[in-house]
């Protein structure tokens, strides 16, 4: 039972961070712009979501129906507040000309005072931390309309959040804004050549992107009842590790939902497995340290597997020898992996393939 | 139709890299002119076609195309009037888009665009009649990422892509120079075609001399950021390679010899 209940906790986590991962996945893969406003945008709109219910709370004491409408409400505001953060980091880049690195950390630096405002507005003082236990939120209130656990009432809420999020890109990015947007993320010159304003395809994915982010926070918010000032640390890394495992369970020939989605399942598995990590007693305080370790094994895969690939091989039949030492047919069959689907994605597709390495490297 | 007069660009203003890349250029391109450039390294052909394609402005002068007054105006708004294709194989396309939806944001070009599909069903034959054009079989392949094509196939998709929507003027920086000779002769004859078949205006830069007399109706030699040479017509189509030796030798003083040029 507890297996089980720490599956669904794992899982619940997973689909409210995938929307933040979604979010990254659009300024980082999409676009091309290391973002890193999300770990601000984040707890700004958890910030955003909590202060709206804190406001209205004899509104939302009236009944289910009215908290839910207001915990709505608290969304819509948390995705809007993101999506401001995202303006004003395409701003500074597309505009002021500051590099895209630095445009985030400025951004996210100034978030850091403004979510202390957000979460003060109650008591007209800058707090660092918003409970919401008290007042109620989307999730505790839905409990009350329904005879099922918390649990399963935010399973529900959230495949549906993250079912609309997937179904919504999916249309944006094949639309004209959309195509721009990603010929923008993919090739600068020929997008302008084109005649895009790479300009504005850069501010509305950020826009887009961190209203994702803050929605994503504001969910979370209301899930543990909780917003805080330091509640979007470490969120870059996990989208990342979320879209690295999303990757690594679907590579090659894929539409663009099943990339949606194998985000979606990057995410989910990488909170059951920190669940799981939690249910083993591990210090909380450790988890950020193994996910950047994760991250970064994951991150150099492709380069390793690109190294082992290069060295001189040797004839296949001595690889099967029974007398080789374990770890050389290990890598050997890597190395046997990897050049077999950099064949398979050949046959698929050469007529007269010259530059396929190129784009291989490159794909999204 | 295309006018430039009197434009300085300088790269790099105040520093000791600085380096005067086009000094007093004029030039009037008529409607329909195919106009091949050739000249030395540094001698401001890329800068030219930049400046007019408004990569970057000129510090003097002013540039009209088609009756409007265009030396401010943004590269991506040009960008409707004008088709480019570029040295590097890799810049003119998006190598992780595929082949129609390349062609539909060449489709769009200089139009508005809003939230209709990106590629619409009612253009997919369009694109197949003018893929059949290039006869590279890529009309079989409209979902094929362009990555995956070679440097040839993609320099043919540009070109395509640029006179797509037919622009006031089609900017060629050199669009052959990274293809090997027989793909370079392709692409080439492919650009004759497309442009006379629609009458389009055209400036095309090459380091092939042969090719240089070879192609359209006009030729233009730069030098030290300017024209030295404009020539049309009859005496074009009678000019030799060491016409044109010679006229860049005495032009330069003789200190032409290592230049990348004699190797056309």
């Amino acid at each position: 039972m507890v297996i089980f209940q720490t599956f669904l906790t794992g899982t619940n986590q997973g689909l409210l961070w995938a929307i933040m991962a979604i979010g990254v996945y659009i300024s980082y893969r999409i676009l091309d712009f290391a973002d890193l406003t999300v770990e601000g945008s984040f707890a700004t709109g958890g910030a955003t979501a909590g202060i709206i219910m804190t406001l209205c709370k004899d509104f939302v004491a009236k009944g289910p129906a009215q908290g839910i409408f207001i915990s709505v409400i608290g969304l819509l505001v948390a995705m809007i507040a993101g999506g401001l953060a995202g303006l004003v980091t395409g701003l500074l880049n597309t505009k002021l000309k500051i590099a895209p690195i630095l445009s985030g950390i400025l951004t996210m630096t100034g978030l850091y005072s403004i979510n202390m405002i957000i979460m003060g507005l109650a008591i007209k003082k800058p707090m660092s931390n918003l409970g919401l236990g008290m007042v109620g939120t989307l999730f505790s209130k839905a409990e009350e309309f329904m005879p099922i656990s918390r649990n399963w009432i935010i399973f529900i809420i959230a495949v549906i959040v993250v079912a609309v999020v997937v179904g919504l890109l999916y249309w944006f990015f094949g639309t004209e804004v959309g195509s721009a947007m990603r010929a923008t993320g993919n090739n600068e010159r020929m997008a302008k050549a084109q005649g895009v304003s790479t300009q504005n395809s850069k501010i509305l994915g950020l826009v887009l992107s961190n209203a994702f982010v803050g929605l994503s926070g504001a969910l979370v918010t209301f899930q543990q009842s909780n917003a805080s000032v330091t509640m979007g640390v470490g969120s870059i890394v996990a989208g990342l590790a979320a879209i690295i495992i999303g990757e690594s369970i679907i590579s090659g020939k894929f539409p663009f939902w099943a990339r949606l989605l194998s985000i979606v399942l990057g995410s989910i598995i990488y909170r059951i497995i920190i669940s799981f990590i939690y249910l083993a007693g591990v210090n909380s305080e450790y988890i950020k340290l193994l996910t950047a370790i994760l991250v970064v094994l994951a991150l150099s895969i492709p380069l390793i597997k690109e190294k082992i690939s290069k060295m001189p091989r040797k004839p296949k039949k001595n690889a099967k020898g029974k007398d080789e030492p374990d770890d050389t047919a290990r890598q050997d069959a890597i190395v046997d992996e990897y050049v077999g689907e950099d064949e398979a994605r050949k046959d698929t597709d050469v007529l007269q393939t010259e530059d396929g390495a190129d784009s291989a490297a490159t794909e999204v | 139709m295309l006018e430039l007069s009197g434009i300085h660009k300088t790269f790099n203003i105040g520093t000791v890299n600085e380096k005067k890349a086009l000094i007093d250029l004029n030039l009037k391109v008529n409607e329909g002119d195919f106009i091949t450039v050739i000249g030395g390294n540094g001698a401001g052909k890329s800068t030219m076609l930049n400046v007019i394609a408004g990569v970057f402005p000129p510090e003097q002068g002013v540039i009209t195309l088609d009756g409007v007054n265009v030396t401010k105006m943004a590269e991506h708004r040009r960008a409707g009037m004008i088709g480019r294709v570029f040295q590097d194989p890799m810049v003119g396309t998006a190598g992780n888009m595929n082949i129609e939806e390349n062609l539909a944001l060449a489709n769009r070009r200089g139009k508005f665009r809003g939230l209709g599909w990106g590629v619409k069903k009612s253009e997919k034959e369009f694109f197949k009649e003018k893929l059949k054009m290039l006869d590279l079989n890529l009309e079989d392949r409209m979902g094929t990422k362009v990555g995956l094509l070679s440097g040839g196939q993609r320099q043919a998709l540009t070109l395509l892509m640029a006179t797509l929507i037919k622009p006031k003027v089609l900017l060629l920086d050199e669009h052959t120079a990274a293809l090997d000779p027989k793909t370079a002769s392709k692409v080439l004859s492919l650009t004759e075609e497309i442009t006379s078949k629609e009458n389009i205006t055209t400036v095309m830069i090459t380091h092939n001399m042969k090719d240089a007399i070879k192609y359209g109706n006009r030729l233009i030699m730069m030098m030290g950021g300017t024209i030295i040479y404009d020539v049309a017509g009859e005496e074009k189509k009678n000019l030799t390679v060491n016409d044109l030796l010679a006229k860049f030798e005495q032009s330069s003083g003789g200190e032409f010899a290592n230049d990348r040029m004699l190797l056309g």
